[in-house]
């Protein structure tokens, strides 16, 4: 649905927003906060939180439960300049078939390519419930301008996309052009249409985390359906702290309108036990709401072997070599 | 999505987490433990033992031998005669090598000290393990580089050591408590006298042992449990030259009124009742942990809480709206669970105590919040506890409770939370929180309190000192400081 309606249901511009400083939700006004008075973030308090995540200990069922619950909200991701058909294609079969050998295990919840690849992966994946994501927005830079980003949006839409992770004008931001952003995701998220909008931060540019809570807050604002950190294209990628705010960030807006926004921390997760403390950090901090793939996303690409070998060794009772687990 | 969610229901559900218990297997408890006098662990003149239980559990752990004043004038002697025949003599660096072996020796059985100390105070096994034994350890490194350089601490002082310490103390940090009170007497060349709490003996036990174990020459350290008698008759004793006490301020006067007119030195670390002081620029969800660490930490038996939070009011609606959030995940319950944020109260005592207080706040007016957690049916155990809306005339604000309990207040303008945090007769600590650095030394240099943390709260280190200003009580343990109450000059 967009968001952007006014009082008779029509969609209005991004701008005319900006004015009236509010717009208008499933009938209630949602005031749109000066971002340059986002809530200011202390980095050692975030590490302290973040050492007690890291301090649980998950065992037994609840670990299992952790592990296949982690599988199901994988985005599989290719994005490389290499990328082709037969890539993509055997990417998708592994998306569907994680691991046979072993009992009940998931699919992934998405897989994550180029918009070129959208039409090979939408046509591997029919049947399987499997999500088609592709980044858009002259990723991973975003360095162009606004038509051709809107464009890219349309023709990864158009090729079959169920989600897009677009990218938001870094540059812009740094410079202080709080507004330019959001107008920029605004307008994306409308040529989305009906397909779900994830708005890249690229955290590892913005540098503080203030900046990253500032930048949560417009992307949340002006319409993404999900934040995300990183295009795995920068390091440092995902983190803990950055995830956090940005967890912070969703439970505010939460606490003030009751709409829900999904998190995907996306590159540098590729162990099962970090996938494990990513979730003891959402369970604890957004509750057991957002503990579905509808929510909450890992955009990795090495991360579900380790988990899977987690789970084999759950039923074997002894690691099994790499070797037993395939690479596509 | 959820075609997935349709297949696989399970995954979905309520994510708890399994109970994951530290394993107990590894420790060495005896049935009876004896006083340490002289290098020997000894049975007591009184021929009387008390048990001291598991509070999370109620069973019996072991029984103790409770110290008379014939026990008490033993290892007093045993002290004065180490001190003047050896301790006294030996170089700093002699000294040092042995504080250093205790040091290391808590190290290497950090695990079996801190599972007894969860078993025997009750306190979760992430705080022992993380926390307690560490920095127990941590106290004796830092006092043993001190031993011979206290000619460079105090330049052309001549500083000179006392004599025999008699140390007592709480149940609330057993182990921790006393590194702070040995490591320091040793590294200045005093001799010890030393009396853990009565529901928290066992690990000031295991130092005895350790201490046995490390060759320390006999007589140096002695440890004699029991209860206030026997911690009377250290006080009173006629050759104790230095009374280190922490615990309650009611019991600090009736020793300060004990040693008047004597020329024993005396530090007392006491109560508390600190202000945790949010201002509005404040990072808040960073603030809201520094407030859960500041009260809950361990059980909130801690003389330096943040037991009065004071929050100014354009934040205060969502300050409580995200502590409260905040106070639904705590996991209350098995100390022994890795898991565990809040563990048993030490005493059934202290919990009757708490729930006096509870039931005095609701009386007063205050507006209760506690989480929707349930409590394990054995054991003593209490639901971390707001009380809203109070003023500076409740008495859930002005006394201290020593437990899980929360008084909310709050604050206009910077004065208004000067004047409220200062007006209490006691001043251990305090917190400040807020983005704005000129804020923190405004609000720092006008604390009447001992120890102020600046966005951040219950932090201890061996190198910081710590005590307290009014009913708090006086003189400083940590540091340089610390070296200073173990020294003539």
């Amino acid at each position: 649905m967009p968001r952007f309606l006014n009082e008779s249901g029509d969609s209005i511009p991004a701008f005319s927003l900006y004015l009236s400083l509010n717009f208008i939700f499933m009938g209630s006004i949602i005031d749109i906060p000066d971002f340059r008075l986002s809530p200011v973030v202390d980095q050692v308090g975030i590490e302290e939180r973040i050492s007690r995540f890291t301090a649980r200990s998950i065992k037994k069922a609840s670990k299992v439960q952790a592990l296949k619950l982690t599988l199901t909200m994988i985005d599989l991701t290719t994005l490389e300049g290499k990328d082709t058909i037969g890539k993509v294609k055997q990417m998708c079969y592994k998306a569907a078939h994680l691991c046979d050998q072993l009992a009940g295990i998931p699919t992934v919840a998405a897989v994550c390519v180029y918009p070129t690849h959208v039409r090979t992966a939408k046509k591997s994946l029919e049947g399987t419930g499997i999500k088609v994501a592709s980044v858009a927005t002259a990723f991973p830079s975003g360095n162009s301008t606004r038509n051709i980003k809107i464009e890219d949006t349309k023709y990864a839409v158009a090729e079959g996309a169920d989600e897009v992770d677009m990218v938001i004008s870094r540059g812009e931001f740094l410079e202080g052009n709080y507004n330019f952003v959001f107008d920029e995701i605004a307008a994306i998220k409308e040529a989305c249409g009906k397909a779900r909008l994830k708005v890249i931060l690229e955290t590892g540019e913005l540098s503080t985390l203030d900046n990253v809570r500032r930048a949560s807050d417009i992307a949340i604002y002006a319409g993404a359906d999900f934040i995300k950190t990183s295009t795995g294209k920068i390091s440092p990628a995902a983190t803990m702290p950055v995830t956090l705010v940005m967890l912070q960030a969703i439970k505010d807006y939460y606490s003030k309108t009751g709409i829900m926004i999904g998190m995907k921390p996306a590159g540098g997760i590729s162990t099962a036990k970090l996938a494990i403390n990513y979730l003891v950090m959402l369970h604890e901090t957004l509750g057991q709401k957002w503990l579905s793939n509808e929510w909450f996303r890992f955009g990795a690409s090495s991360l579900a072997n380790d988990v899977l070998m987690q789970l084999g060794k759950e039923t074997h009772g002894v690691y099994q070599s790499k070797d037993y687990f395939s690479n596509d | 999505m959820s075609k997935i969610k349709e297949n696989n229901p399970e995954y979905f559900t309520d994510w708890k987490y399994a109970p994951s218990p530290e394993s107990k297997d590894h420790i060495r408890l005896q049935n009876r433990y004896e006083l340490f006098i002289n290098g020997k662990f000894v049975k007591p003149n009184s021929k009387k033992y008390f048990d001291t239980i598991n509070p999370a559990t109620e069973e019996k752990i072991a029984e103790i031998a409770e110290a008379n004043e014939k026990d008490v004038d033993l290892a007093v002697t045993a002290a004065k005669n180490a001190y003047d025949k050896v301790w006294k003599k030996m170089p700093g660096k002699e000294r040092a090598k042995y504080i250093y072996r205790i040091a290391r020796m808590i190290q290497e059985k950090a695990r079996e000290l801190a599972v007894i100390e969860t078993m025997d105070g009750g306190k979760a096994i992430r705080e022992s393990r993380d926390i307690d034994v560490p920095l127990a350890a941590n106290h004796f490194f830092y006092y043993a580089g001190w031993a011979d350089k206290l000619e460079y601490a105090f330049p052309n002082r001549k500083p000179q050591s006392l004599g025999v310490a008699g140390q007592i103390i709480p149940w609330n940090f057993p182990l921790l408590m006393a590194a702070w009170k040995i490591a320091p007497a040793l590294a200045t060349g005093n001799t010890v006298v030393l009396k853990p709490a009565e529901t928290t003996s066992l690990t000031a036990l295991k130092l005895a042992e350790i201490i046995q174990e490390s060759g320390l020459p006999e007589g140096v350290v002695n440890i004699v449990t029991g209860f206030g008698n026997t911690g009377a008759a250290i006080v009173n004793h006629a050759n104790v030259n230095k009374v280190a006490f922490t615990g309650s301020t009611d019991v600090g006067k009736i020793i300060q009124k004990a040693i008047a007119g004597t020329n024993k030195k005396l530090t007392l670390e006491l109560g508390g009742k600190a202000a945790n002081i949010v201002f509005e620029d404040a990072p808040l969800d960073q603030a809201v942990e520094g407030i859960i660490n500041g009260i809950f930490f361990n059980q909130g038996h801690v003389c330096c809480a943040g037991s009065r939070l004071l929050v100014q009011e354009g934040v205060a609606e969502i300050l409580i709206r995200k502590l409260k959030d905040r106070m639904e995940t705590l996991i209350v319950g098995d100390p022994l669970d890795k898991n565990t944020d809040i563990g048993a109260i030490n005493s059934k005592e202290q919990l009757s105590k708490i729930n006096e207080y509870i039931k005095i706040g609701t009386n007063e007016g205050a507006e209760i919040f506690q989480p929707s957690c349930s409590l394990p049916k054995k054991g003593f155990f209490c639901k971390p506890t707001l009380f809203l809306n109070t003023s500076q005339s409740h008495r859930v604000v002005q006394e201290e409770i020593f437990g899980p309990v929360l008084a909310v207040q709050t604050f206009r303008t910077v004065e208004e939370a000067i004047e409220k945090a200062n007006n209490i007769p006691f001043g251990l600590s305090a917190g400040i929180w807020t983005d704005k650095g000129s804020k923190i030394f405004n609000m720092t240099s006008k604390m009447r309190a001992g120890v102020v943390w600046a966005n951040t709260y219950n932090k201890f280190d061996p190198t910081s000192p710590f005590g307290g200003y009014k009913e708090s009580g006086f003189g400083r343990e940590g540091g340089l400081h610390g070296l200073a109450a173990y020294l003539n000059f």
